[in-house]
């Protein structure tokens, strides 16, 4: 068994994004997912500071301090893209204007309870930027994380222990080692990395799993 | 003839006491006021309530302001940055309090003081530790919070060109909060790039019409403290 890469992870999560989508990929491990994207599809990324149509960065020296992602990081205009003020851009994510999200998280329960913002720890200074807004927001809400923590505890649960960030919102979980759909019967695999077997993903996940109908056809 | 041009950043904050409400705008340092905050800092104010998407970066702009000890209490989405030492420490020490409102709700919330809207039912944060004893209602089978609006005595806000009677145009991402917060406050003061003659701004750009701006500063010479990439 071989667990996917963060880049092939990202290529998989980019392959369920057809053209015409618009998008937006949070912080961190998703933002790996617009390196995927095939450069002949017209796919509109959205970043919650104000522009629809984000180009990759620029080359060094060609930085612009008033052209930034949600992680305040430079980046681009593309052609056709377009500039916008905040309660916009928060109209296009909380009023379903998004086709997709792509969020990182700490835990996502079996029911598609999300927690991404918020340890919890007494010492934590909490920040929630707008995470919330898009875990309700989006049509489809994607998340891709490790299906483990470092010390090897699922990051699938019953029951999320952090604070939550939004309720039943998640549709898709990509892990490296699977990629499962939040259904109202439970989750359902749709693909597991070559090797895993679905008792061995049940063992590491910890909660209960079902292959996916389609999964079980294609056999 | 109506003039809301000012000479200084100086003069463009007289007037702001103890106490205000503050909303400043930008994310990160997109957009910060950065002159106009320098001027606050001067003139002195204290015991300020301060609105904005973050709590300042190293040691200059909203972070200069914090370090000042002038505020008690601060509204924002994201404080946590890998630059937000000087937040970080004060709410460590118990020497500021953070209301923390999603992104989103931050937004609208200034805009629904700006529309003149009494709340609004939103679904952002339904069912999470930041809607805790919030009044909620099922609609239409969604369940939604109740969110108050946010008004401010001040709006600092930086725009790209402005003219004297407010009009104002944007600079790319630094746009952010500008429009919303200039809707918002009783008082909004913005610092221009370029002041230009009435008529030089094309009606079909203007992106802020003058009514909801009150005083215009040119800072011809932005400051050049921003980092060029500051990281969340």
């Amino acid at each position: 068994m071989k667990r996917y890469s963060r880049d092939q992870m990202a290529a998989r999560v980019a392959r369920d994004i057809p053209e015409g989508s618009y998008v937006n990929l949070g912080i961190g491990l998703p933002t790996l997912v617009a390196n995927h994207l095939p450069k002949d599809r017209d796919i509109f990324l959205h970043s919650e500071n104000g522009l629809l149509g984000m180009g990759p960065a620029p080359p060094p020296g060609e930085e612009d301090a008033d052209v930034i992602n949600a992680g305040k990081q430079p980046v681009t205009l593309l052609t056709g893209g377009a500039y916008f003020h905040q309660a916009d851009s928060f109209a296009m994510m909380r009023g379903g204007h998004l086709d997709f999200c792509v969020l990182g998280a700490f835990q996502v329960s079996a029911g598609g309870d999300l927690a991404n913002w918020h340890t919890g720890a007494p010492d934590a200074i909490p920040a929630v930027g707008g995470a919330m807004d898009l875990a309700i927001g989006a049509r489809s809400v994607f998340v891709m994380m490790e299906h483990q923590t470092r010390s090897d505890e699922s990051k699938i649960v019953a029951q999320c222990t952090y604070p939550l960030t939004g309720i039943a919102c998640v549709d898709r979980i990509y892990t490296d080692l699977a990629v499962l759909d939040v259904t109202p019967q439970g989750l359902k695999v749709l693909e597991m990395v070559d090797g895993m077997t679905l008792p061995e993903l049940v063992d590491l996940t910890g909660v209960p799993l079902a292959m996916a109908l389609r999964q079980l056809n294609a056999k | 003839m109506i003039d809301k041009k000012v000479p200084t950043p100086a003069a463009a904050v007289a007037g702001i006491h103890d106490g205000a409400t503050i909303m400043i705008g930008g994310f990160g340092t997109a957009g910060m006021p950065l002159e106009l905050i320098d001027a606050l800092i001067e003139q002195g104010a204290r015991d300020l309530t301060i609105v904005n998407n973050n709590a300042g970066n190293a040691d200059f702009g909203v972070a200069a302001l914090l370090k000042s000890k002038r505020v008690r209490k601060i509204i924002c989405s994201f404080p946590r940055q890998t630059d937000s030492y000087v937040f970080d420490a004060l709410f460590r020490a118990g020497e500021i309090e953070l209301e923390l409102v999603p992104q989103g709700n931050l937004a609208e919330r200034i805009r629904a003081a700006g529309a003149g809207i009494g709340a609004f039912f939103t679904p952002t944060g339904y069912g999470t530790l930041l809607a805790e004893g919030k009044e909620t209602r099922v609609i239409d089978g969604r369940n939604y919070v109740l969110e108050y609006p946010i008004h401010a005595d001040y709006a600092l806000i930086k725009a790209d060109r402005g003219d004297r009677w407010g009009n104002l145009t944007f600079r790319k991402t630094a746009r952010n909060f500008g429009p919303v917060m200039a809707s918002a406050a009783k008082c909004t003061i913005v610092q221009v790039r370029e002041l230009v003659p009435l008529g030089a701004l094309d009606p079909e750009h203007i992106i802020t019409p003058g009514i909801f701006v009150q005083r215009v500063v040119a800072i011809d010479t932005p400051s050049t403290r921003r980092p060029t990439r500051a990281a969340a």
